[in-house]
């Protein structure tokens, strides 16, 4: 297959990927926007329909095509909109995705797995159809459209001027447009032709007027104006209401009204009958002149909403897809990787230009490199800007866990969804997903209690879980709460007990009880449903966080709710850090984090100092590393605050602000504490990055378990 | 690709043969225009042409209306199997004015 129609194909994969998330989450929103929702699943079914017809993939338009006539009656209210129809209609897009990555994974066809999988779902949509199951057609037979029938459609086409130029034939469309049905009239419109000096004989000027009888959809009539669809005016009227829509389209254009209705009588889309009555009308009711629509509509011919909305429709559908297109493009993430790897080596060859021209004391080599470094550090923002996106997608993929597992655990849960607009860096997103998923679900199953025991506690009976996201220095913070139950402390402290985590008779903060549920093998449910308490979980959270240099927190009240607080680094990539040395190695610390540099006034015994009338813990890197050597003479405490943490860290020196590209550690470093990666230096050095959740943590128990 | 004149008593025919395509579309125009402004009774034949698409359709349409603004006919004489298959997709009459 040639390299074009992979390319065609994949840009079919990731719009009817795109389609179905549209669909699920319409599908979600069904009972709040009603009709709207409905609409919109209806749409994202017919175009997967659509496209899927085009490239020929049978499996997926048939299979789509029952649940698009089930849609059909939906829509028409011949069919109410039950949570069953929902469930349904959700595993149905499930399936439709399964057919689609048998598309990209080229084994769709004879695919008797998916064939076996979608036969039970048909039939659950075929009992909403009201009829028995027909017999599935076996390669003969065309497939069938009932909802447009043999129906009469109108196609209006004006093509642009450039259309000859780029050598397509109006001709040949409508040559094309033969095939999906007969053109029942045509008239061709030469208006637009200039007089014989203006006119340019590679340009073209022409407009079509067509009558179209065809059992095919629209998106599958559409999709014969692809390739024209930029510089042309396309307008396809369908059989239903095709009068009212032609004569609020005539209305729209005063000036060629009576012409145009002659040409549409003239394909046959609108009777002589018809049109006389409309226009006769118009005449009585005499100037000012009325629309022929509102003259209809006055008669009771057609209803005022539709004939708006259907002009809307047609206005907006072309309109928002032409912006869209060009104010976006697809990238190749492994592309755009490419780009921030090659940035990431541009900064530290700018680092050791930098440094090359610092030693050369060259003054205007210096100003070159600084220039430079500036201009490097504009590109890097810009290219990490790029892989950025709100994570707004991810948390409407919410919106269906809650919905499922709700169903699942018989409870009547809502999902609270804000922040989304926040940005993060596309690959912290798509590891995020797991962990969260996980939150959710505890939150649901373990968090919210049953509709009894929340009414016994005068709480809703619908349990609320919510999901938040802000950025807090340097931090994305994403908040995953609900109004359940809460953490039972003692309940905690005693399994901890048990298994040995904790010693008894030890005094724990809250905190620290609530963040035993991370360690590994705990869980407190008192029953293992199919979701959760099997005794993984919280622990392969906790891990899969701290792998992405993130912090996982918990507070919880007994009886109100729980929130767990997931802090992740925006980026993965590159970050300003801040360069300190201990003896003879250096450190970054994340400049977000970074308040204010201190002079270090040592007190004997004291493992704080006193900053501004408040006590500020430290730790003294060249302790916590076992650096070798002696202290410099003047030691420097960093300020640096963490998830509301302060802490100050006791260095050597202030080497001051510079980029750094995050290298990952070796496996041999796996096991090191305190560190979250490496960088490399202008001088060719190495650099370690500070895990400063790991480090923080550290200080607060110390200085706990030093008060008690 | 032969653009002949046989001059028949007053009227005087022009005949197009091979294709007329947007290829030839910018070396067709003053040709036909010349034809329609400078003799009485121009007429086209277009027997002889083997291909035929929108920019033809569009010069002939050109020329006829330039025609009658001038008070002229441009008559068709002849038309190859493409020229009607195109006329008859286009719901353009060969013979008569049309939209």
């Amino acid at each position: 297959m040639s390299i074009a129609i992979d390319q065609v194909t994949a840009t079919f994969i990731a719009e009817s990927r795109e389609l179905l998330e549209q669909m699920e989450t319409a599908l979600l929103a069904v009972a709040r926007d009603g009709q709207d929702a409905v609409n919109a699943i209806f749409r994202a079914a017919h175009t997967i329909k659509g496209s899927a017809g085009m490239f020929g993939l049978d499996p997926v338009v048939e299979f789509t095509h029952v649940a698009e006539s089930v849609l059909d009656k939906v829509r028409d209210g011949d069919v109410d909109v039950t949570d069953e129809l929902v469930a349904l209609l959700l595993a149905c897009r499930d399936h439709i995705g399964a057919l689609v990555d048998a598309v990209e994974g080229g084994t769709l066809d004879g695919n008797g797995d998916l064939a076996a999988a979608g036969a039970p779902l048909v039939a659950a949509l075929q009992a909403y159809l009201g009829g028995p199951a027909p017999v599935p057609a076996s390669g003969a037979g065309e497939p069938e459209t009932p909802d447009a029938g043999d129906g009469h459609w109108h196609i209006s086409l004006r093509f642009g001027r450039d259309v000859l130029r780029n050598g397509m034939d109006p001709l040949s469309f409508i040559r094309y447009l033969g095939q999906l049905g007969t053109i029942t009239g045509i008239a061709t419109l030469a208006d637009d032709l200039p007089e014989a000096d203006a006119f340019d004989p590679e340009s073209c000027y022409l407009g079509f007027e067509i009558g179209f009888a065809s059992g095919a959809d629209k998106a599958t009539i559409a999709g014969v104006f692809d390739f024209v669809r930029e510089d042309c005016q396309i307008r396809i009227l369908p059989p239903e209401n095709r009068i009212a829509e032609y004569l609020a389209w005539l209305d729209e254009l005063p000036e060629q009204r009576e012409r145009l209705g002659q040409m549409l009588v003239r394909c046959g889309s609108v009777t002589a009958h018809e049109l006389d009555l409309a226009l006769a009308a118009q005449a009585v009711a005499s100037a000012p002149v009325q629309p022929i629509g509102e003259i209809l509509v006055g008669q009771g011919a057609v209803r005022a909403p539709v004939v708006e909305a259907a002009l809307a429709k047609q206005r907006q559908a072309p309109e928002a897809r032409v912006q869209q297109e060009t104010r976006s493009v697809r990238v190749d993430a492994d592309k755009l990787d490419r780009l921030i790897n090659l940035v990431g080596e541009l900064i530290i060859a700018g680092a050791s230009a930098n440094l090359v021209a610092r030693r050369a004391q060259n003054a205007e080599l210096l100003e070159c490199t600084s220039t430079l470094s500036g201009l490097v550090e504009e590109v890097r923002d810009s290219a990490l800007q790029l892989r950025m996106v709100k994570i707004g997608a991810t948390f409407n993929r919410f919106q269906r866990v809650v919905h499922d597992v709700a169903r699942e655990l018989g409870k009547d849960i809502r999902l609270d969804v804000s922040g989304e607009d926040t940005e993060l860096d596309k690959t912290v997103v798509e590891k995020i997903g797991d962990p969260l998923t996980h939150l959710v679900r505890n939150a649901m199953d373990h968090g919210i209690e049953p509709a009894d025991v929340r009414a016994a506690r005068g709480k809703p009976a619908q349990g609320t879980v919510a999901l938040n996201a802000y950025h807090d220095s340097g931090s994305i913070v994403i908040e995953v709460s609900d109004d359940g139950g809460g953490l039972k402390r003692e309940r905690i402290l005693a399994k901890a007990v048990e298994r040995g985590l904790v010693e008894a008779g030890r005094a724990l903060t809250d905190k620290e009880i609530f963040n035993l549920i991370f360690e590994p093998g705990f869980s407190t449910a008192e029953q293992v449903t199919n979701l959760s308490g099997r005794g993984v979980g919280m622990d392969v959270v906790k891990r899969n966080i701290l792998a992405l240099r993130g912090s996982v927190d918990i507070a919880s009240t007994e009886g109100t709710g729980t929130t767990v607080t997931v802090r992740l680094p925006l980026t993965l990539a590159i970050i300003n850090g801040f360069q300190v040395g201990v003896g003879r190695s250096v450190f970054v610390i994340p400049m977000e984090m970074v308040e204010e540099c201190i002079e270090f006034r040592e007190l004997p015994g004291c493992d704080w100092v006193d900053l501004r009338g408040q006590p500020l813990p430290f730790v003294r890197l060249r302790e916590r590393f076992a650096v070798a050597g002696t202290a410099a003479r003047r030691q420097s405490i960093v300020v640096v605050r963490y998830g509301g943490r302060k802490a100050g860290l006791v260095v050597d020196s202030l080497l001051g602000e510079f980029q750094t590209v995050i290298k990952p550690l070796g496996k041999v470093f796996a096991g090191a504490r305190f560190l979250s990666g490496s960088s490399i230096l202008g001088s060719g050095e190495v650099a370690l990055i500070l895990d400063m959740a790991a480090l923080l943590a550290g200080v607060e128990t110390e200085s706990q378990a030093a008060a008690a | 690709m032969n653009i002949g004149d046989t001059s028949q008593g007053a009227a005087t025919c022009l005949a197009v043969e091979g294709e007329m395509t947007i290829y030839r579309a910018a070396e067709l125009k003053p040709v036909l225009l010349d034809l329609v402004l400078t003799h009485a009774a121009p007429a086209l034949d277009l027997a002889r042409v083997t291909e035929f698409d929108s920019a033809g359709a569009q010069l002939v349409l050109v020329a006829r209306r330039e025609a009658v603004r001038l008070g002229k006919r441009l008559e068709l004489r002849g038309a190859s199997p493409a020229v009607r298959d195109a006329f008859a997709l286009l719901g353009l009459s060969p013979e008569g004015e049309s939209a």
